[in-house]
């Protein structure tokens, strides 16, 4: 079918089943925003800033496991969406971006509005292509949507010349890929090394099963779940694998690492085999490499080979897709746990059980307390929201007190670790779940960093729950700056006190300002804010200078924990 | 560290697109590889390039180097190609300074390493060498005293034996 670049791009976004496109438009933009005005299928979220448009396309992927897809001009447009990209490539989220880019015959020489937008991508996406004719639209889109959302997932960016977008071409849409030489993602583990794997299994003692992003990613929850109950395996989740594993259960230690429980990492620390699933052995997790867990062997199953023995030597590497190798996995351990072989773990759980009891994660008394605003909102919420973060001792108090029991229920920028994200990102979340309760655990920094999108979230309806723990600092920093820096606060002090009065602000926007200053009234306004079919924002003045404990320092060893 | 770094040649059989010099050259700048030579030109298949990069890291850094490279979306084949095992070859041009009688002898010593003259100045000879890296260095260094006044490389290409 003849039609024109603009078209060609909104049919294969058709093809690939988008239903929501996050963006701005601008001058390159314009033929592809017109005929997206027309699409039936397709809505578009006006957002303020792209940077609010790319973390929205990252909390839908996160929430749904879709590819999200977010556009920008040329030039300042995609400049600006490259933070959020490089945000969701480093957490392994498919997106893809579509950025406009000046005609083909100028590109090169400081057009108005140029930005060398492959290049500056470059190293921080899974992939990138520069469009230099409409006729290789329908392959490029196919390939882009292909590369975001298989193998290790990650971010593509389309950059579309305008005169490409205006030009026209045949268009027919690949069914399947016809390029790509170098692109197969083993997804199928090794045989012998899964048989090797549960030889091992059933001969550890001490075992624990160690679970991360992948595992969302390769929606092995349950795969997992039945692992862990066949041999009664202690269950550790990274941030980005909070729910995997529901932190609820017996099995479950919660998070590890800089900011994990004390138990997690004593029992990484104390460990003979961790199964590391979907996970990267992170430096927030291990702590000082070279003591980190001395006496373990380490099984890693992980779909990505560069991330097998990078921090931490693999004895047993198993590259393969965590859900199809747990499921591998289970076929070998079933009759080997009916025949009575693996272990008698009691020991190892009456240690970890001792270790829970002395070492619990507590609600401090006195006062407004972050850690009470979040259990809380665990209560009010029966634990059911999906919660969205953004970046500091927020994210962390968010991560120890909102126990998390299902997967995608719980968005935070865990790699790049960027503040803004939370916000737009629950936007992103509740636009791909609308039936789902989001919330954005907030401090008082992050929200400010994309608070314009107050105004996208009341335009287009989107109600979400922004619940501030506004601390009036700069909290993570100054928390560091407290421990390690002789309390020299050197420019972390917000002054929220002073500015900005974030009630007025969401009033400002259309949307509902509460503030909470004292313990008993944080569930009525919750419950208030919950009901709210608008946007809202909850102003929790908590306790200033509370520190998220326990806490790893820097290069100390993992079992090394200051207020554990 | 403590670990010695050991000079590996790394052929890299790549999708012929634009940008992919570039995906491969940031990707050893990024992750803090050293590249002591690149070399980069089409295959017998006009869709396929061959990249030959003569990297300086220790093992395990290989590891990841080979890694990191199968990542990139047009990478196709990532070889190792231990010396032992393959053909490696550098063309080299030097410029060399000459007078009426340092000529005859210059001209002797690059025959004797299969070298060819492919220019004459006035005060200078141009002197072409292919070889391995170590024939090349023994004919620069008996060079270098008339006065290599520059000198152009190819940088190391190389294919598996047999
Ligand atoms: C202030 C701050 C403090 C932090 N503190 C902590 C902390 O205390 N504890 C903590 O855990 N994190 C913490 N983090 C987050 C941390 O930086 C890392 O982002 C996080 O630990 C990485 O999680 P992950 O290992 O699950 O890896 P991810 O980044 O989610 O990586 C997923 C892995 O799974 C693989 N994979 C993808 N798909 C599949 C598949 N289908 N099958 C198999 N494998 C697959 C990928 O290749 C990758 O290796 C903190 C972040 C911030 C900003
Ligand atoms: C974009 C960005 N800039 C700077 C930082 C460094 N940083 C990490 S945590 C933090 C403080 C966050 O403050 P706030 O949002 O109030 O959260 P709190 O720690 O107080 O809960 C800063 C500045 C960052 N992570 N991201
Ligand atoms: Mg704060």
């Amino acid at each position: 079918m003849r039609m024109s670049g603009a078209e060609a791009i909104l049919k294969s976004l058709e093809k690939e089943g988008v239903d929501v496109i996050f963006g701005i438009p601008g001058g390159v933009m314009i033929p592809l925003y017109d005929v997206l005005m027309d699409s039936k299928n397709i809505r578009h979220i006006l957002t303020r800033h792209e940077q609010g448009a790319a973390h929205a396309a990252d909390g839908y992927a996160r929430a749904t496991g879709k590819v999200g897809v977010c556009m920008a001009t040329s030039g300042p447009g995609a400049c600006n969406l490259v933070t959020g990209l490089a945000t969701a490539n480093m957490d392994s989220v498919p997106v893809v971006a579509i950025t406009g880019q000046v005609g083909t015959h100028v590109i090169g020489t400081d057009a108005f509005q140029e930005a060398d937008t492959t290049g500056i991508t470059l190293s921080m996406v899974k992939h990138n292509y520069l469009l230099k004719d409409p006729s290789e639209i329908p392959e490029v889109m196919q390939e882009a949507f292909l590369i975001a959302s298989t193998g290790r997932p990650g971010v593509v960016v389309v950059d579309l010349p305008v005169d490409v977008c205006r030009g026209e071409l045949n268009f027919k849409y690949p069914e399947k890929r016809t390029r790509l030489p170098g692109y197969k993602p083993t997804t199928t583990g090794n045989a012998r090394q899964i048989k090797a794997a549960s030889k091992l299994i059933v001969s550890a003692e001490r075992p624990v099963l160690y679970a991360g992003g992948g595992v969302v990613a390769s929606g092995a929850s349950q795969e997992l779940r039945k692992l862990a109950r066949l041999l009664e395996l202690p269950v550790t989740t990274t941030l980005l694998g909070k729910g995997v594993f529901p932190e609820t259960d017996k099995l479950s230690l919660g998070m590890l690492g800089m900011h994990g429980t004390s138990y997690a990492n004593f029992v990484m620390m104390e460990t003979d085999l961790i199964i590391a699933v979907g996970a990267r052995f992170d430096d927030r997790i291990t702590g000082r490499l070279d003591t980190f867990a001395p006496h373990a062997k380490v099984i890693h199953v992980d779909i990505d080979p560069a991330e097998i023995s990078k921090n931490v030597k693999a004895d047993i590497p198993i590259v393969g897709d965590a859900g199809k190798v747990l499921k591998e996995m289970l076929t070998a351990l079933e009759p080997e746990v009916e025949a009575g072989k693996g272990k008698d773990l009691k020991p190892w759980h009456r240690l970890i059980r001792e270790w829970k009891k002395e070492y619990p994660l507590l609600v401090p008394e006195g006062g407004l307390r972050p850690q009470f605003v979040v259990s809380e909102i665990y209560r009010v919420t029966k634990g059911k929201a999906l919660i969205v973060t953004e970046v500091g001792q927020n994210q962390m108090w968010a991560a120890q007190f909102y126990k998390s029991t299902k997967p995608r229920h719980f968005l935070s920028s865990g790699g790049l670790g960027t503040m803004g994200y939370g916000f737009p990102a629950a936007i992103g979340a509740k636009v791909g779940c609308p039936d789902s309760l989001v919330i954005d655990i907030a401090g008082d920094g992050s929200i400010q960093m994309n608070v314009q999108e107050l105004a996208t979230a009341v335009i287009e309806k989107i109600p979400v729950v922004v619940a501030i723990l506004n601390n009036g600092y700069l909290g993570m920093v100054r928390q560091w700056q407290e421990l390690f820096y002789d309390r020299r606060y050197s420019h972390t002090d917000l002054q929220t006190n002073v500015s900005p009065d974030f009630v007025k602000l969401a009033e400002a926007y259309g949307a509902m300002g509460l503030r909470v200053t004292k313990p008993e009234e944080v569930a009525p306004a919750l419950r208030r804010a919950f009901k709210a079919r608008v946007p809202v924002f909850i102003d929790f003045v908590v306790e200033p200078e509370e520190n998220v404990f326990p806490m790893v320092a820097p290069g100390a060893s993992l079992d090394d924990m200051i207020g554990g | 560290m403590g670990v010695r770094a050991v000079k590996h040649t790394l052929s890299i059989l790549v999708e012929n697109k634009p940008g992919v010099l570039a995906r491969v050259a940031g990707l050893f700048s990024r992750r803090g590889f050293n590249i002591d030579s690149l070399a980069v030109a089409v295959t017998e298949k006009p869709e396929l390039s061959r990249m030959t990069v003569v990297v300086d890291v220790e093992e395990h850094s290989l590891e990841q180097v080979h890694k990191q490279l199968n990542k990139l979306i047009n990478v196709i084949k990532v070889t190792d190609l231990p010396a032992e095992n393959s053909v490696q070859r550098e063309l080299v041009l030097f410029k060399v300074k000459t007078n009426p009688n340092t000529r005859a002898e210059i001209i002797e010593i690059v025959d004797i390493f299969r070298g060819k003259i492919v220019d004459v100045g006035s005060g200078t000879l141009g002197v072409e060498i292919t070889g391995t890296g170590t024939k090349i260095k023994a004919l620069e260094d008996l060079l270098k005293p008339y006065g290599v006044v520059e000198c152009a490389r190819t940088g190391m290409v190389a294919l598996p034996r047999g």
